[in-house]
């Protein structure tokens, strides 16, 4: 028997709030499973900031990432088997690629990215094809096993329907994300029938399509995908969080770039403020490394580093108003011009923040060959796409949402210590008390 | 201020109008790749490199009223055509935004085809790679268009004018 057909002796079984039970039988799958690079994956939050919003999201991307293998596996195992337009042969790329898809995530990953002009997708490439455990499992398989596993999850592989599992507007990774950031937020707007789902979905030859019978299922995964932005992924006191973090990481960059001398030496950091980070760099950060440096900054002597990393720790965040770019961008700059004055320094206490810079997005009916959109498969084979079969769905693809909201430190503004003056104008113009 | 947001409008304002939206996301992909400072995130999709921010962010100016939108059917699917707005175009005096080299790229990109554009930033997201293997690329993922040698290797010229383009001016 070949590694890569090996099954284990008996099925591991691994508790699942969300799936109840997830089913390891190949050896390969489970190897992964315990390698270094993958265990890392449980010391990053799946949720960034939202656990200071939503104090149950706690969970990390070593959950997520079993449950996007396990909807894979049942995919494949209860759903695509047998059927002439799906070849087994592709079982173990797909696992893989399932279990593997956010191996490259780091801690608050989009905020570092931001700041650091870091991508997770590419260590996630360099983490399969570099000089890591999870290489040497994958290249026991075959020599260009990794490679093949890199291009699925890079979306440049000619597996097109292997893909579109992982990666696709109804794929594996947003049905658990959205099932399990419901669950350990406690919302309920996440839910939506995911069984039913699976069973309707019938393979093609660049996709898996979705039954007619199904649509009503697809529509409650739609909605509640939609419901997940507004109320958990765009909640504005989580993005004050993010807000702060980024803002954190702004200043210990500048200090380093102004060559001050820190109390407590950033030395997980040094990489990434002259952005030469390598992989042996990269796979030494998770969130408690993170946590600790951002503990420690709070006995900085730098005033702004200090009072973020305090706000940040004890959740003391940003306030925030609505913000219109079109109306109010002239009054942005005169808010700019009271904040110098006032003594609060307007580049990181003075923040609009918009939904592009979120992370995360909505259902589009792929007009113009943008993106592939869910398709239907009608009775007499025909293929549609969904929106224009589902009323619902076109009545939210149609229309748009954006936000914007400006954020600032609201206990500043309310000290009347200093600046007292300058400080009622600014609250007035904000239209704060 | 809404940094991001001014350079997607300077591109548009430098191309007077860009019809349809997959032209838009791949003359933005491929000023990227020529080291203009856009800070969208590209990945590979079905129809080759894609920005879902840059999307959001075009929707964003829309409703700000910085870019107009206009929707047309043509044949049987949808396309977009964008513009600035004059409060558009009052935005961005007030918030210059300073990249010299861009109109005239942008201008070139802004005559060719949206297929092109796709068969140029595909050839450019594999760039990592070696010639036959990038042409290897183009054919078994771009399949249903159909490219030909003789397109890729225009392709392959296209971009070396544009970065001459770039460093010439």
């Amino acid at each position: 028997m070949s590694y890569s057909t090996e099954m284990l002796k008996e099925e591991k079984v691994f508790k699942d709030p969300v799936h109840r039970y997830i089913h390891v039988r190949d050896r390969v799958i489970w190897d992964l499973i315990g390698t270094k690079e993958f265990q890392r994956l449980r010391r990053i939050k799946q949720l960034g900031t939202t656990y200071l919003t939503f104090h149950g999201a706690e969970h990390s991307r070593f959950n997520h990432s079993l449950g996007v293998y396990e909807i894979v596996r049942r995919i494949i195992d209860d759903v695509f088997n047998g059927r002439q337009e799906w070849n087994n042969d592709q079982r173990l790329l797909s696992l893989c690629a399932a279990l593997l898809h956010d191996l490259g995530h780091g801690p608050f990953s989009h905020s570092f990215e931001k700041v650091f002009d870091l991508d997770h997708e590419q260590f996630t490439q360099d983490i399969i094809l570099g000089d890591t455990e999870v290489n040497q499992i994958l290249t026991k398989v075959a020599k260009d096993f990794p490679k093949k596993v890199a291009e699925v999850i890079g979306k440049t592989s000619n597996e097109k329907l292997v893909v579109s599992l992982i990666s696709s507007q109804i794929d594996a990774d947003r049905m658990d994300y959205l099932l399990r950031d419901a669950y350990f937020t406690g919302v309920s707007y996440g839910n939506f029938d995911m069984e039913r789902i699976l069973r309707v979905m019938r393979p093609r030859e660049d996709q898996a399509v979705i039954k007619k019978s199904g649509m009503h299922a697809v529509e409650d995964y739609i909605m509640s995908r939609y419901q997940m932005y507004w109320q958990v992924y765009f909640h504005p006191v989580t993005r004050s969080a993010e807000v702060i973090l980024t803002k954190i990481l702004h200043r210990a960059k500048h200090l380093h770039e102004q060559f001050y001398s820190f109390k407590h030496h950033p030395a997980h950091f040094y990489s990434l403020f002259e952005e030469e980070t390598t992989l042996e760099d990269y796979l030494k950060l998770d969130e408690a490394i993170i946590l600790y440096y951002f503990q420690m900054w709070q006995e900085e002597d730098d005033e702004i580093l200090k009072d973020l990393c305090r706000r940040f720790m004890n959740r003391n965040l940003f306030k925030y108003v609505e913000f219109d770019p079109a109306k109010e961008y002239k009054k942005l700059a005169e808010l700019s011009t009271l904040f110098q004055k006032a003594g609060i320094d307007p580049e990181y206490y003075l923040v609009v923040d918009s939904s592009s810079d979120l992370p995360y997005d909505f259902y589009r009916p792929g007009e113009e060959e943008e993106r592939l959109p869910i398709h239907l498969l009608m009775k007499n084979n025909e293929i549609r796409e969904l929106s224009r079969e589902s009323e619902i769905v076109d009545s939210i693809s149609g229309k748009r949402r954006t936000d914007h909201k400006l954020y600032f430190p609201k206990d500043i503004l309310k000290n009347d210590q200093t600046k007292s003056k300058i400080k009622k104008q600014i609250r007035q113009l904000l239209d704060i008390k | 201020m809404l940094k991001d947001h001014a350079k997607i409008m300077k591109a548009i304002a430098a191309s007077g109008e860009i019809i349809g939206r997959k032209k838009l996301q791949k003359m933005i992909y491929i000023a990227k790749k020529l080291d203009f400072p856009f800070h969208e995130k590209y990945q590979f999709h079905f129809f080759g490199p894609y920005s879902e921010e840059l999307t959001l962010r075009v929707e964003e100016l829309c409703n700000m009223g910085f870019l107009n939108e206009i929707k047309e059917k043509k044949g049987g699917y949808f396309q977009y055509r964008y513009s600035l707005t004059e409060s558009g175009e009052e935005f961005l005096q007030l918030n210059e935004v300073d990249m010299p080299f861009l109109p005239a790229c942008l201008a070139d990109m802004n005559e060719q085809n949206a297929r092109f554009l796709e068969l140029v930033s595909t050839v450019l997201y594999f760039d990592n790679l070696e010639t036959e293997e990038i042409k290897e690329k183009v054919f078994t993922l771009k399949s249903k268009q159909k490219y030909t040698d003789e397109e890729i290797e225009q392709a392959f010229q296209y971009i070396e004018g544009l970065k001459i383009k770039v460093t010439v001016q």
